[in-house]
């Protein structure tokens, strides 16, 4: 309780008062939420001492919403509005999921889109869900988890995704996050976060692969680790094969065995649930029984031995060898390069999978920390950093982007911008033109993938660039600004150069949510708890406002010598305002005021910056300078 | 405000605090590059306010902006000609020498030889020997632009280079098409 948290008087907590924050791995099958207690990372279990929750949720027709274990036990019986593997969705197509007919959800068109484009939904009892609607009730449920056995609203979180997800999944992921009501610190790559938990627990130096197969995703990332950098040299996988692909194999192998065909949603997930259980058997076990009952009575009864299960999935172990290799070759590194292989994913515990990555690599791979928990493990460890809880240790965490960013060109190509594998945060700018006298509007459409046809790679968003002077035609210089910033997320501008003019750019995501639909998610949501809702937006500025304060008074400690004394009054000003609305009720003019101070410290963030900067060059150290 | 001592107005190579010349110290730039990342890296601001998170991310992107253009052996060299004043015209310049434009054709054939066969060994092969003339062609440009300050030939082993870099995108995706 939060009454129990007493400080003692004398031994203020400030400015290194413990934030709460939490790392999230939001997977296919299961997710998980840890955080760092004591300097040591731990799992967060629920009430009955469980750590992984199934990322299942079931909704029911008066409108409630089961999540986990519960809604799992009811995945057959009401197969249609119990949603597993939500993840496989997210950020795609109607177009993008095969064997739509195998499958026992109902699917609908996004709305307003064109059929078969946009981010499919679900039909359900309870109405048409999104599959970030979907996600965000499985990110309530470990938030609320976390919040009870941390004894405070968090500060934030960080959410793992899979380091090959493209800009629509990840942008997904992301908004679920925010329907959930959390603060996303970071989106961070599972394989990354697994390479912390890995390194930091063994002090590990050198070249490292991260062999990453899920539920549903496939990762291999190879990073540089030196010195407290991690560095990720290559990514490369498929965000379309995991431990499901698995399961529908053996799936397929009882349809077959027994002559069955087009099962209702019911039995299909019955005998899914059986195959899964039947893989997860024979990682320890020759072979396999599997009995299981139909709804017309029909009963099945197979045994499957370890050696069918390896023949019948030997293309989807070899499946995976295919963006090893690719990541290798990106890092223009040989196998002899790399000092460990670290396997992550519970589906790394087939046995056919480990023998596999050993052949390889020619080493065994590294199993020694539990490959379900590592990723939520590194995940916290990453969010308690970007909290600001510093510890002794401090580490440097370089990432990439996986795949190319590009624009359509003339004849349906696809000409790169932004490679793979460049580090982030990265930008590039690419100047346009007119082609029309007197035209005032331009459309860029952004794709994704290696591809060399705009239509073999993914579509991330049309910009309609408006508002450009009237100029003959190719006198107009119009430069686009693509930034992807350290969440991998892309964000574009324009300019026009010769006149100065910023275009405006309105962006219609081909699969992600436009922000009027995460608004009306968020009303929806919250409108049983308005009154709620604003005690906690109150609470909320409330604290922000005096984390900020209490960061330019630090600032103003340390680097106070940076400003002259009109800049300094300008700034204590504007602090003095932000505290007198602290005591009104009125959380915007709190936003307000905060803003305010916010806008009058960049200046002085920047000669800050420099100054560290300055610094470093003449051989200071770091840790001496005190940037936070 | 203190104008600051140090600013990203400076060119790449006084970011990281090397000399400005083709041949550089890797080590000292890989290791400054870690060092200005642990300063400016959006993950160190994350609990700071926007405007700081803002700057940060610009900075940050300016660094790794810097930092592949100097690690590049040909981007280096285009950028510190570009200081120089002197202009590349790898788009417009197209005359290049007989030989050279001899030789990339039959490259080009047998890179493309290689993926129709799927011949990764042949590949190796190729991609050992553009390895091998690309560092020549490295070095000469280091000695026209450090030792010579010959700037016009540097340019055209600057547009050679180009040439070369486009082979090895080419034996890349010969690599992944075979893959596939």
């Amino acid at each position: 309780m939060a009454l129990l948290q007493i400080s003692e008087p004398g031994l203020s907590t400030l400015p290194h008062q413990h934030r709460l924050a939490v790392g999230i791995d939001l997977g296919t099958t299961n997710s998980l939420v840890a955080t760092v207690r004591n300097g040591i990372s731990v799992v967060l279990n629920d009430e009955n001492g469980r750590a992984m929750l199934p990322s299942v949720v079931r909704y029911l027709a008066d409108g409630g919403v089961v999540v986990g274990e519960a809604a799992q036990a009811m995945q057959s019986e009401d197969a249609a509005n119990t949603i597993v593997s939500v993840k496989r969705f997210m950020g795609r197509g109607l177009k993008d999921v095969g064997e739509i007919s195998r499958s026992p959800y109902r699917f609908a068109d996004a709305p307003g889109s064109e059929q078969g484009s946009g981010m499919l939904q679900l039909r359900t009892v309870a109405g048409v869900k999104s599959p970030v609607e979907v996600s965000a009730e499985i990110l309530k449920v470990l938030r609320s988890r976390a919040e009870a056995a941390l004894g405070g609203e968090l500060v934030g979180a960080v959410i793992t995704v899979p380091a090959y997800f493209d800009d629509a999944q990840r942008q997904a992921t992301k908004d679920a996050a925010r329907l959930a009501g959390l603060n996303v610190l970071r989106l961070l790559n599972e394989p990354t976060a697994a390479a912390i938990a890995y390194g930091l627990d063994n002090a590990a130096e050198g070249i490292y692969a991260v062999y990453d197969l899920g539920g549903g995703t496939f990762d291999i990332s190879i990073l540089r680790l030196s010195r407290g950098v991690f560095e990720v040299l290559a990514a490369n996988g498929d965000s379309a094969l995991g431990g499901d692909d698995f399961d529908q194999r053996i799936h397929c192998w009882l349809l077959e065995r027994n002559r069955l065909s087009a099962l209702g949603p019911q039995d299909t997930r019955r005998l899914l649930t059986h195959a899964r259980a039947a893989k997860e058997q024979l990682t320890e076990h020759a072979e396999a029984h599997i009995t299981a009952v139909l709804s017309n009575g029909e009963v099945i009864d197979n045994v499957l031995t370890r050696d069918e299960f390896q023949a019948m999935s030997q293309n989807l172990v070899e499946h995976t060898l295919q963006p090893l290799r690719r990541a290798l070759r990106d890092a223009k590194l040989g196998v002899a390069d790399i000092k460990g292989v670290v396997m992550v994913g519970g589906a790394t515990r087939m046995p056919q999978v480990q023998h596999a990555v050993e052949e390889f690599f020619g080493q065994t791979p590294l199993t020694n920390l539990d490959p379900d928990k590592v990723v939520a493990l590194g995940a916290a460890i990453q969010a308690n950093l970007l909290a600001g809880n510093r510890g002794g240790d401090d580490w440097l965490l370089l990432d990439v982007i996986p795949l190319s960013l590009g624009i359509e060109t003339m004849g349906g190509l696809a000409e790169k911008i932004i490679p793979r594998n460049s580090t982030i945060p990265t930008a590039r700018a690419q100047e346009f033109t007119t082609y029309k006298d007197g035209q005032t509007a331009m459309s860029i459409h952004v794709v994704q993938g290696e591809r060399e046809l705009v239509n073999d790679c993914r579509s991330l968003a049309k910009f309609e660039l408006r508002g450009i002077p009237p100029m003959v035609a190719g006198a107009a210089r119009i430069r686009v600004t693509f930034q992807v910033d350290a969440d991998g997320l892309l964000n574009v501008s324009a300019r026009e150069m010769s006149s100065g003019i910023e275009a405006a750019v309105a962006v219609k995501p081909s699969y992600g949510l436009a922000d009027a639909e995460i608004t009306r998610m968020l009303q929806e949501s919250t409108q049983h708890a308005q009154n709620d809702m604003q005690a906690r937006a109150m609470r909320e500025q409330q604290t922000e406002a005096e984390q900020l304060l209490e960061a330019v008074q630090h600032a103003l400690e340390l680097d106070g010598d940076l400003l002259n004394q009109a800049e300094r009054t300008q700034i204590e000003t504007q602090m003095g305002m932000l505290r007198n609305t602290l005591q009104q009720a009125d959380h915007l003019a709190i936003k307000r005021a905060a803003t305010a101070l916010n806008d009058a410290t960049v200046g002085f963030a920047q000669a800050r910056m420099n100054k560290g900067v300055a610094l470093v060059l003449t051989g200071k150290n770091i840790a001496e300078l005190g940037v936070k | 405000m203190h104008p600051a001592s140090f600013n990203f107005q400076q060119n790449h190579f006084q970011l990281f605090g090397l000399a400005q010349s083709c041949q550089i110290d890797t080590a000292q730039l890989e290791q400054q590059y870690h060092a200005l990342q642990a300063l400016v890296h959006p993950d160190k601001s994350t609990h700071l306010p926007d405007a700081e998170q803002r700057v940060a991310m610009q900075r940050a992107t300016l660094v790794n902006e810097a930092y592949q253009t100097l690690r590049s052996p040909l981007r280096r060299a285009r950028y510190l000609l570009s200081l120089y004043g002197v202009d590349t015209q790898e788009e417009t310049n197209t005359v290049m020498p007989l030989d050279f434009l001899m030789e990339q054709m039959e490259w080009r054939e047998a890179v493309s030889e290689a993926r129709q066969a799927r011949d990764e060994a042949a590949l190796a092969q190729l991609e050992a020997r553009l390895q091998r003339e690309t560092r020549e062609l490295e070095a000469q440009l280091a000695v026209k632009i450090d030792a010579k300050k010959d700037y016009a030939a540097a340019a055209g082993l600057v547009r050679k280079l180009r040439f070369m870099e486009k082979l090895a995108e080419e034996i890349h995706a010969a690599y992944d098409a075979i893959d596939t």
